[in-house]
């Protein structure tokens, strides 16, 4: 049963679900029609969290067991159930997008004016979908959440995006779908061959060698575009850059991590032959990843292109670590996630600030900034100090055990990672030169106001969090620890195996 | 005689002829009335059809059983629905005529006989009974000239198709001696060579039968009758009818010809691969929305004979199950299409929705359920209806039919998702917001919009239902 006592984690899910539907139950006034459904969002939201912390402090160590489960009938005929739970390796994601969600609403309070009920609603659906995804212990439940994904994001882009809006929502939504229906007739192969959909029953079926390579191709297809590897990368500048500041958040916090997840939940326990053939193929794109996409962000006139960049190229560090099987590159990995979901959120975030007040994006727009916003200036330095992975941050930890665990197994793959972590200090600091030092050129500049005391509110608990999992990254490895050892256990018996019947 | 068996439909006939004599009553306009009182019979008959005996009735020419149920069941209540939408479109637009409703009345009895065929012949009867009345309500706005052309356009291809059938019936019938459904079906399992001309009628019945539900590549006709009709008369036809011909389809193939089941797949699986891709690809460019759901109906009709291609069990549970979920979200599509009117002045081109998410935003919502539905996302009904005709694909080993199938889904949700784009993306254009829908239309597309969004909560009855369907046709 459940530690909780209660069903948690169904209620984390859709709890959401029920704020969005007050806020559609609202009428009136506009003005005040927007009001309510920006606190209504915002106190769903926290009450989520708030909830989310149960998961923090009850949450067991020591075992890679699932915990917090939940079971429900759902059209059992066919082998499919409501299946919910958590372990080490999502336990930490559901709490990243309980953390970012009402940071999300909270930085949007003045930046969306335009139809803030609809706003907050997609908000709100899109977080029953994040925590649903990493909490589906049931394949088809999975697929739901994970396609579900896309309906409110392809509304907030679409909606409240840039000028180019439509044509990036469009490319998400259908560069995103493509990959999904692979997976899916991965899924129904899978439905039918083990005869039921539940992940921990399927982590008991051995997949016929020979359906490995094919499932590994249709799960590729589906995570590799949501990662996203080289080269199926480009609707994510495209998306980034047109996203409304609090969508590029989600989208860098939360949505990025969903392809890497996939292949820790899936790829590697189901098909760890298929695993072990394709983790050469992973290498190479992740280092052509690491490298070009740090190249390219060095060309960028756009701040959040620029940042979205960086997200592939962070990216391509953790599927490199996903894929060294063993305890330092996969722990790196998943803490590389978690960081980069605070930090590149957190970057993105940098960058709304400057947009709500000046409405560009152009790196040339700006400079000299540091002397107007000396706090903001502050701020942004601590975010392009931890994307840069500098000790004492949080992405230091994660990059560090990514190229500690590569090093062991291809130094080559560890010096291509090296190289992306020296372009990417190249990139991020001479963006930071470019738009904080130098000389003030625009005299519109200089009417800037300073962080306000709202977005102190959102840039807070993400300075924190940044310095915390870099200064003691323990309490968050800790989590990993027993998952992780177990996969490991899990792929070397299933390689020994195959070894021993191939062999003798 | 066991005539009993046959009630629904004898209360249906008996009952469009009462209305018929009503109808013709002098003086005050009895549309509304007559509408409500088909829309009664229908729903009468439904629920006679639900505690309707099993068995063969009539001489052998008519079978009930949980198949045939469940279909008239959909069948019957896509009709009602169907009328529930020309109301107050017709009373609008000077179409308030009795006839209409009387004539939908005696197409859904055609339905109902298609359905319970169990003899070639009934099959060409009812077959007739559908498409005759329908021929009419297609032209039924006869002073106009595109409704005229759509009525006459569907008579003419009609009468070809129905002419391949009889001619399909006649061969097959010459070859095998008899047009009864059981005796085919002994005919033809016990021999080892199957006579040609019996394959060449088999083919040219499964030609017929084809351009009903508008499958590749005898799909022509849809567009433009589609656009032509008035929009609740292609509702109607976008829903009921496609239901009981793929009904009918389904026994005829799994009846009579089920043995010989590797003879017609074949034929089945490029009707459905060219309906797939043609549904998928010709709609990107269309402008009027009517059209648009015309292309999108094709794509459906191919992802249902997925389910037919396979032959097997799972493929006709799926399929069974996908036309139920088809129904729907055209019907809540078309509730909205209907109510599509600018200035008191029907509208049908897409770039008339613009801004309809500020404007109106409940019905923009529902219209956005049904287009994320019917490009297959989850966790619309939708995307289980697709869920089950591929698992059967899966599970039967047609991976290339699945494959094509996912594709073509990716490349239609862009034409769907457009239509989300227009609704939500774009301003409200310069002539104005599109008028408030009448609350009968409101109350079925929030119906229909509901039934999209919780389907997936508790599907296990409907799928249970489905399964027992199957199970019965395949005896």
């Amino acid at each position: 049963m459940n530690a909780a006592g209660f069903p948690l984690l169904s209620l984390l899910t859709f709890l959401p679900l029920a704020g969005a539907a007050l806020i559609l139950s609202f009428r009136g006034e506009a003005a005040l029609v927007a009001q309510n459904a920006r606190w209504t969002a915002l106190w769903t939201s926290l009450l989520v969290f708030g909830l989310s912390l149960i998961l923090w402090f009850r949450f067991d160590h020591g075992t890679a067991e699932f915990q917090f489960v939940e079971r429900a009938e759902w059209f059992r005929e066919f082998g499919v159930g409501y299946h919910m739970g958590v372990d080490g390796i999502s336990v930490l994601f559901i709490l990243l997008a309980a953390v970012l969600t009402p940071l999300c609403i909270l930085a949007s309070w003045e930046a969306i004016k335009a139809r803030v009920r609809e706003y907050m609603i997609a908000f709100l659906v899109l977080e029953t979908m994040m925590v649903g995804m990493f909490s589906a212990l049931d394949f088809i439940v999975f697929y739901v959440f994970f396609e579900g994904v896309l309906i409110p994001m392809f509304l907030i882009i679409g909606v409240w995006g840039g000028p180019r809006r439509v044509y990036a929502a469009f490319k998400f939504f259908l560069y995103t779908l493509l990959g999904s229906v692979l997976m899916l007739l991965a899924i129904l192969w899978l439905w039918y061959s083990a005869g039921t959909t539940d992940i921990p029953e399927l982590f008991r079926f051995d997949v016929p060698r020979a359906a490995q390579t094919w499932l590994f191709i249709a799960f590729l297809a589906s995570f590799a575009v949501k990662v996203p590897m080289w080269p199926v990368h480009t609707w994510l500048p495209d998306a980034h850059v047109e996203a409304p500041t609090a969508g590029s958040v989600i989208l860098a916090g939360v949505l990025l991590k969903m392809g890497a997840y996939g292949f820790f939940r899936f790829s590697l326990p189901l098909l760890p032959q298929a695993s072990a053939d394709f983790a050469p193929l992973i290498f190479v794109l992740s280092v052509v990843a690491v490298v070009y996409t740090s190249l390219v962000a060095l060309a960028q006139e756009d701040m959040k292109k620029l940042i979205a960049y960086s997200s592939v190229a962070h990216m391509g560090i953790v599927t490199i670590g996903i894929f060294t099987f063993n305890a330092q590159g996969m722990a790196g990995a998943l803490f590389t996630m978690l960081a980069h979901g605070v930090v590149s959120g957190a970057l993105f975030l940098c960058v709304g600030v400057l947009y709500d007040r000046v409405h560009s994006r152009d790196i040339a727009r700006y400079g000299g900034v540091a002397g107007i916003m000396p706090s903001y200036a502050l701020v942004f330095m601590l975010f392009t100090m931890a994307s840069i992975g500098l000790p004492g941050t949080a992405n230091f930890v994660g990059e560090f055990l990514v190229i500690v665990g590569i090093w062991k197994v291809n130094p080559w793959v560890a010096f291509g990672a090296a190289l992306g972590m020296i372009l990417g200090a190249a990139y991020m600091l001479w963006l930071y030169r470019r738009v904080i030092f130098g000389r003030v050129t625009r005299d519109d500049l200089r009417a800037l106001l300073d962080l306000r005391p709202r977005e102190y509110a959102v840039f807070t608990p993400l300075v924190l969090l940044t310095l915390w999992m870099g200064i003691y990254p323990e309490s968050f490895l800790a989590f990993f620890r027993a998952s992780v050892a177990a996969l490991i256990e899990r792929h070397e018996a299933a390689l020994g195996m195959a070894r021993l019947a191939a062999g003798t | 005689m066991n005539w009993t068996l046959a009630l629904p439909e004898i209360v249906l006939a008996v009952a469009g002829t009462v209305i018929l004599l009503i109808g013709v009553m002098p003086k005050a306009n009895t549309f509304f009335a007559c509408t409500l009182a088909v829309i009664g019979a229908l729903l009468l008959a439904a629920v006679l059809v639900l505690g309707q005996g099993e068995g063969i009735a009539l001489g052998g020419l008519y079978v009930a059983d949980s198949f045939s149920s469940f279909m008239k069941v959909l069948a019957l209540l896509g009709a009602a629905l169907g009328l529930l939408l020309s109301l107050d479109f017709n009373a609008r637009a000077g179409l308030d005529r009795f006839e209409f409703p009387v004539l939908a009345l005696f197409a859904t009895l055609g339905m109902m006989v298609m359905i319970s065929a169990n003899d070639l012949m009934a099959v060409y009867m009812g077959l007739e009974l559908l498409s005759l009345p329908l021929y009419a309500i297609a032209a039924f706005d006869r002073d106009n000239g595109r409704s005229s052309e759509a009525g006459l356009k569907y008579f003419v291809l009609g009468a070809l198709a129905s002419g391949l059938l009889l001619y399909g019936i006649s061969l097959v019938y010459g070859f095998a001696g008899t047009t009864n459904f059981d005796r085919l079906a002994d005919a033809l399992s016990g021999t080892q060579n199957v006579p040609t001309g019996a394959i060449v009628g088999l083919v040219f019945v499964v030609a017929g039968l084809a351009f009903k539900i508008s499958a590749v590549p005898f799909h022509m006709w849809t567009p433009d009758v589609y656009e032509g009709a008035p929009t609740p008369v292609t509702a109607f036809f976008a829903a009921a009818p496609k239901v009981a011909a793929i009904a009918l389809l389904a026994r005829v193939l799994f009846g009579p010809f089920g043995d010989i089941a590797s003879q017609w797949q074949q034929v089945i699986l490029l009707s459905s691969i060219g309906s797939m891709v043609l549904g998928a690809f010709a709609a990107i460019g269309q402008r009027n929305i009517k059209r648009l759901m015309a292309y999108s109906s094709i794509g459906h009709v191919g992802y249902a004979l997925m389910g037919l291609a396979v032959a097997t069990d799972a493929g006709l549970r799926g399929l069974i199950i996908y036309m139920l979920i088809y129904m729907l979200m055209n019907i809540g599509a078309f509730a909205v299409l209907v109510g599509m009117r600018r200035n008191g002045r029907p509208v049908e081109r897409i770039e008339d929705l613009a801004g309809l998410g500020a404007t109106d935003l409940p019905r923009a919502l529902w219209m956005a359920v049904f287009m994320f539905s019917m490009a297959g996302i989850p966790p619309l009904a939708g995307f289980f209806g697709k869920l089950y005709v591929f698992l059967a694909a899966v599970q039967a080993g047609f991976w290339t039919l699945a494959v094509i199938g996912v594709l073509t889904s990716v490349v239609a949700s862009y034409y769907y998702l457009r239509v989300v784009k227009v609704m939500f993306f774009d301003p409200v254009p310069a002539e104005g917001a599109l008028d408030g829908s009448p609350a009968g239309l409101a109350a079925v597309t929030a119906g229909t919009g509901l039934f999209n969004l919780v389907f997936c909560l508790y599907p296990a009855p409907l799928l249970l239902t489905a399964g027992a369907a199957a199970a019965a046709l395949l005896g």
